[in-house]
């Protein structure tokens, strides 16, 4: 019988080494004499663990990690004897940091084979969908509903809100539009689908064209992400041969297609209205809101356009389990987030849990703490426009409202660590300059207002009129905050001011820093 | 290193006519020309407007808005570095600076003999093994100053 290992092709795993280990272990099979198979998966997200190899044995996967390129061939005979192994993790369901996980969007990632179609449907795929094509699209949106599931892009919208407003729009075409520019620095919950399970996003997208009468669907993905490109390309070209995209989907009357579009390296596109002209192919500048794109959206027209994460929620919601996902949760945020650690993190990577944890648990308990094992003093959460939260706020809880409450937000559910070196006036110099470099132009307190700011702050840093230009920069904060187009300009403020609330002595010569030096 | 074609006005009208039946086929266009020829040659920017049926200002428009488009080649390898905040937190201010006093070229620039092309990348999505960067498409995570070291010394190969 053939070992059958399996090593992810996530980029993540890729950028550690994964297809050099893959090839050493076919390698050391093929010295051996011993067949081999070898299945390229997702990630299972534990990331400092990657390159993780497993194993099938009659007790399940055996995991194997970190795996570099040099253990390759001690890790495989270890494989073949089914023997002990210093990077022997034991059956990966077992592993702690992952089975304390609720699973539920990422319950295939890491474990089966993305570019296989029967694979997926083995694992509990198009379960929804084959649902769905029973019941009317009032029943499907009222599931959506019954979930609670909100847009997990971070502006945390309701989904099934959106979907029944398009729904009830009149309209030749409608569109359904995947945001899979996922730009945010600490977040790669949506890279990691699309190159571990892309049918989920297929099958999301399929039953919302369904519910809302749409027949077309675009996944707009950054360009940064090229594997993430080829893995849905693929993807889409199996569901196709399978029926499970075309003109009658599986069989029925509805016909619903594809198409892959690539972004070209602005971040701003990440917002809903700049990605819809991106995709009709103009400059990506934001458009003033009302109307909304589920009345005039893509080429005008009525269109659903959700994050990569909440298409990758709905199979699951519409297999039936829509009060099981709704039973997750605190608040009026229901269901599991998939959280990601990113930075300086000892266990970084992707953490799909029930709201309500605590950011404290998830930063040290999870987390680990550092990997320099210095202290954290500050952790980043939802992207570059996302608010810096010190320790004395780590009795957060992960909660969309919550972080509201306290100046922050979740975005899209990634947190980025830094330690005690961290220089916050330099972070808060950052947000305005990314502004300034992504802001598409269109609205003058992002597009002038970052620039002002970015030089301001260095004026704080040099020791230039400290308190004066501090409450420039507050002011500067307010005007961008309410007076900017979109989250892009109306966010940049929240790092800023988060870090001159919580980390004001990193701002020049404070009067309190120098009491506690003498 | 990936070979790029030299610019053609034929080749180039081949490539449009690909894809003008797509639905807002402008940035698909833009990307199969610099993937053909490397960057996007100026003589390609009426060309588009006039097959899109589009001015030449709004094509031009949309080929400066987007960072991703050249307007000349690159140097024979691009090396992109991330300067986002999860690479920032793990290290990758001081890797950046190492590789630019490597290259002697600062970030945003090619080398005079035109071997590298180095640049900033606001986030590869490889966040939890940090800090990253991309050798002319490859991707390489938890990269210190041999790592680095070795990228610089790959590209400039």
């Amino acid at each position: 019988m053939s070992l059958r290992v399996f090593i992810p092709r996530d980029a993540g795993a890729i950028a550690v080494g994964a297809d050099e280990v893959a090839s050493k272990l076919e390698q050391a099979a093929a010295k051996r004499g011993a067949p081999i198979e070898i299945v390229r998966t997702g990630s299972r997200g534990l990331y400092w663990l990657e390159p993780m190899a497993e194993v099938t044995t009659p007790k399940g996967r055996v995991a194997f990690g970190p795996v570099s390129v040099n253990d390759a061939e001690s890790v495989f005979e270890a494989m073949l004897a089914n023997g002990p192994h210093v990077l022997r993790l034991g059956i990966a369901e077992e592993i702690p940091w992952l089975k304390r996980q609720a699973r539920l969007t990422f319950a295939r990632c890491g474990v089966i084979d993305p570019r296989s179609l029967e694979d997926y449907r083995a694992h509990g795929g198009y379960k929804g969908l084959a649902r769905s094509l029973t019941l009317t699209s009032d029943s499907i949106l009222a599931d959506v509903m019954a979930s609670g599931l909100r847009g997990r892009g971070g502006a945390g919208f309701p989904t099934g809100i959106k979907w029944k407003t398009v729904a009830q729009a009149s309209a030749e075409q409608k569109y359904i539009v995947c945001n899979a520019d996922e730009g945010d620095s600490g977040t790669f919950a949506d890279r990691m689908i699309m190159e571990g399970d892309p049918f989920v996003v297929i099958e999301g997208m399929t039953i919302a064209g369904i519910a809302v009468g749409a027949t077309k669907g675009y996944i707009y993905i950054r360009s940064e992400y090229p594997h993430a490109v080829e893995a849905m390309n693929a993807a889409i070209a199996a569901a196709r041969r399978g029926s499970y995209l075309g003109s009658q989907v599986c069989g029925s009357r509805h016909s619903f297609d594809l198409e892959v579009r690539v972004g070209a390296g602005a971040y701003v596109c990440g917002e809903e209205t700049s990605l819809l002209e991106s995709l009709e192919g103009r400059r990506g500048i934001v458009r003033a809101k009302p109307p909304l794109p589920a009345h005039h959206g893509l080429f005008g027209k009525p269109t659903v356009i959700n994050n990569v994460l909440s298409f990758a929620a709905i199979p699951f919601i519409l297999a039936g389990g829509a009060k099981a996902y709704a039973d997750y949760g605190m608040g009026r945020s229901r269901g599991t987030m998939p959280i990601q650690l990113a930075g300086n993190v000892k266990y970084g990577g992707l953490f799909e849990t029930a709201f309500g944890m605590t950011l404290g648990e998830l930063v040290d308990g999870v987390g680990g703490g550092t990997f320099t094992g210095r202290p954290v003093r500050a952790v980043q959460v939802g992207g570059p426009l996302g608010a810096y939260f010190p320790r004395a706020l780590f009795d957060t809880p992960f909660d969309y409202e919550a972080f509201a409450a306290r100046d922050g937000l979740i975005g899209h559910g990634g947190i980025v660590v830094f330690d005690d070196t961290v220089d916050m006036a330099k972070q808060a110099r950052f947000a305005m300059e990314f502004c300034a470099i992504e802001s598409c132009g269109k609205c003058t307190p992002c597009r002038i207002g970052s620039t002002r700011g970015a030089e301001t702050i260095d004026k704080i840093r040099s020791g230039e009129r400290v308190s004066e230009n501090i409450a420039l920069v507050e002011d500067l904060c307010n005007t961008m905050k309410f007076g900017s187009l979109c989250a892009l300009g109306g966010f940049t403020p929240y790092p800023v001011m988060s870090a001159l609330k919580h980390f004001r002595e990193d701002f020049g010569p404070a009067p309190t820093r120098l009491q506690a030096a003498e | 290193m990936t070979v790029y074609e030299p610019w053609d006005a034929a080749r180039g009208a081949e490539i449009i006519a690909e894809h003008t039946h797509l639905e807002g086929a402008t940035l698909v266009i833009l990307h199969a020309l610099q993937e053909t020829f490397g960057y996007v040659p100026e003589p390609a920017i009426p060309m588009i407007a006039s097959a899109l049926n589009l001015s030449r200002a709004e094509v031009h428009g949309v080929f400066t808005f987007y960072h991703d488009f050249r307007h000349k080649p690159a140097g024979r390898h691009v090396l992109k570095l991330c300067r986002a905040e999860a690479c920032q937190a793990a290290g990758g201010d001081a890797l950046a600076a190492r590789a630019e006093s490597k290259l002697g070229v600062s970030l945003g620039n090619t080398t005079p003999d035109d071997r590298v092309t180095l640049e900033p990348i606001y986030c590869l999505g490889l966040c939890a093994t940090a800090p990253s960067a991309m050798l002319d498409g490859r991707v390489v995570g938890r990269l210190d100053e041999a790592r680095i070291d070795a990228l610089v010394a790959e590209a400039q190969r």
